[in-house]
């Protein structure tokens, strides 16, 4: 076991930012806050800890609220020691309290958290990437890298080109244009493995062993996945400083989901909420369920998938933190379900025309969850829920093509116009698409 | 009878700092004792109390997780590829 030591990194541009060490989440061994992400004994998970004492001292909602329109505003509670961190205007994202969704559902209070928009590659892996990449520099790194379903290589090579670092992604091959375009826009090396997600995960954690790279989602994991507490803090504020009753996020890994919570109780540690009991219920894929089959099946351990569905950015057959979810889900009183393919596509109109809001097949998965979870009388209609919504539709066209009909062709003239509007009126959306009035 | 195995960084303490290794083996638990032959000590680290693999650690073979195989009893071959690797990772 390796005694923590404060990193010794970027002196000069230290802050007092009360970053400790790493501590093994199941035996509690200590390591210094470098390039590591499991614990040489037992292979568990490390985590970053933190001096909650110095923060409260140095924290209030007032000084929070006087810091930048972004994720770090949250720098305290954040593992990084520059002063001044990669801030590309992540996160502050809209939390938007629905109307029309909510009442189409028969909820009163729900929250659409929308990191459809984030910045600057619209999905939530921003918060994750900047944090990760922060780190990366003040650990000396000059390659980065990472496992990715798409939104995290996007994210990586961009906040990557903003800071001057070189990039390799490594992505399924099988995956959405948009994703895949997305990322070779900013000029990294891109990767794309023949191969499901797990493959590929696999792969780059023999490629971290033999290349000194920082891969955001493996030997910098404890860093990144500290990003997405962003994500609980944001909406404990936009809130007006108290927490929800009830959440519902998807689940790939777990991370997320599960950081979101540990957002929520840093901030009631520290005093700037108060404490109170949130249920957390998380959405899957049904042909990528691992964590709700167990959830269903009331295990404590997870056995891995091969993925078939069209989420793919949810589609993590061999989930690292599945077992965190599962003991989450099950400790706070919510629960776990999963939804197909036909139902994430259903949700994903269902958002757009009640919210304006076009998400990808996340977000449709999610909102399909929660649909389900208020139809079996899980969510109570009083209750203040959030749903987070994590990526944007343009990225994944492929899902709703076909399902969403074809604009009027007319000629540019009123009567084809007036013709074209008044079949408009009579025949359902998908049986006009063809038509040429 | 050789078969590669893919060391991580974590084990290759080990190994003298090796990434990769020959072994011997017709099983993955044969693999597993003849690691600890070669390198004592190791099979404290792959294995819990019980002597299963540790639940955050994943073994493949030929790139195909042993849970979707037949587990530790899984039959090794001449030049196949054993990997092991953390289990937390990605996402």
């Amino acid at each position: 076991m390796t005694l923590a030591t404060p990193t010794k990194t970027n002196q000069s541009n230290l802050t007092c930012t009360p970053l400790l060490n790493l501590r093994c989440k199941e035996c509690g061994a200590e390591y210094e806050p470098k390039a590591t992400h499991v614990c040489e004994l037992c292979f568990g998970p490390l985590e970053v800890t933190y001096d909650y004492e110095a923060i409260k001292n140095r924290v209030s909602r007032a000084t929070i609220q006087a810091g930048p329109n972004s994720i770090w505003r949250y720098r305290d509670f954040l593992p990084v020691t520059s002063a001044e961190p990669i801030d590309v205007g992540t996160g502050m994202t809209p939390l938007i309290k629905s109307k029309r969704l909510a009442q189409r559902l028969g909820l009163k209070n729900l929250y659409i958290k929308n990191d459809a928009v984030n910045m600057p590659t619209l999905s939530f892996k921003d918060r994750v990437v900047s944090v990760a990449l922060t780190r990366a520099k003040e650990l000396g790194f000059t390659t980065v890298s990472c496992a990715s379903t798409g939104n995290l290589a996007n994210s990586t090579a961009a906040i990557a080109a903003h800071a001057g670092l070189d990039c390799c992604v490594f992505i399924p091959s099988d995956l959405e244009a948009g994703k895949v375009l997305g990322t070779l826009i900013y000029n990294p090396t891109v990767m794309a493995v023949k191969g499901n997600y797990d493959q590929v995960n696999r792969l780059c954690c023999e490629v971290a062993n033999t290349h000194g790279w920082g891969f955001v989602n493996i030997n910098l994991r404890p860093y990144y996945s500290e990003g997405s507490k962003t994500l609980g803090f944001e909406v404990a504020e936009q809130l007006g400083w108290k927490l929800p009753d009830h959440i519902v996020a998807p689940l790939a890994s777990g991370s997320l989901y599960t950081k979101i919570y540990k957002g929520f109780q840093e901030f009631v540690k520290v005093g700037l909420v108060e404490d109170k009991h949130v249920k957390f219920s998380g959405a899957q894929a049904e042909g990528c369920s691992p964590i709700a089959q167990a959830f269903a099946e009331k295990r404590d351990f997870i056995t891995p998938v091969k993925p078939d569905t069209i989420a793919k950015s949810l589609a993590i057959g061999n989930p690292a933190d599945g077992i965190y979810a599962l003991e989450l889900a099950e400790k706070t009183g919510g629960h776990i379900a999963s939804v197909t393919d036909a139902e994430i596509i259903a949700a994903i109109k269902l958002l757009a025309e009640t919210e304006g809001i076009f998400t990808e097949t996340a977000g449709g998965t999610t909102i399909a969850v929660l649909q389900k979870l208020v139809a079996e009388g899980k969510i109570d209609p009083e209750e203040t829920t959030v749903v987070y919504i994590t990526g944007n539709g343009l990225k994944t066209q492929e899902a709703v093509q076909g399902c969403i009909g074809e604009p009027f062709t007319i000629e540019a003239k009123l009567d084809s116009f007036e013709r074209a509007y008044e079949r408009s009126q009579t025949l359902d959306r998908l049986e006009w698409q063809p038509v040429l009035v | 009878m050789s078969v590669t195995v893919l060391i991580p960084t974590p084990l290759q303490q080990f190994t003298k700092d090796k990434a990769t290794l020959e072994c011997g083996g017709g099983t993955i638990a044969e693999l597993i004792e003849s690691l600890e032959t070669n390198c004592p000590g190791i099979k404290a680290r792959i294995c819990d109390e019980a002597g299963k693999p540790r639940r955050f650690l994943n073994l493949y073979v030929n790139s195909e997780d042993i849970r979707f195989l037949n587990g530790t009893e899984t039959p090794l071959q001449d030049g196949d590829e054993v990997s092991i690797v953390p289990a937390v990772a990605g996402g």
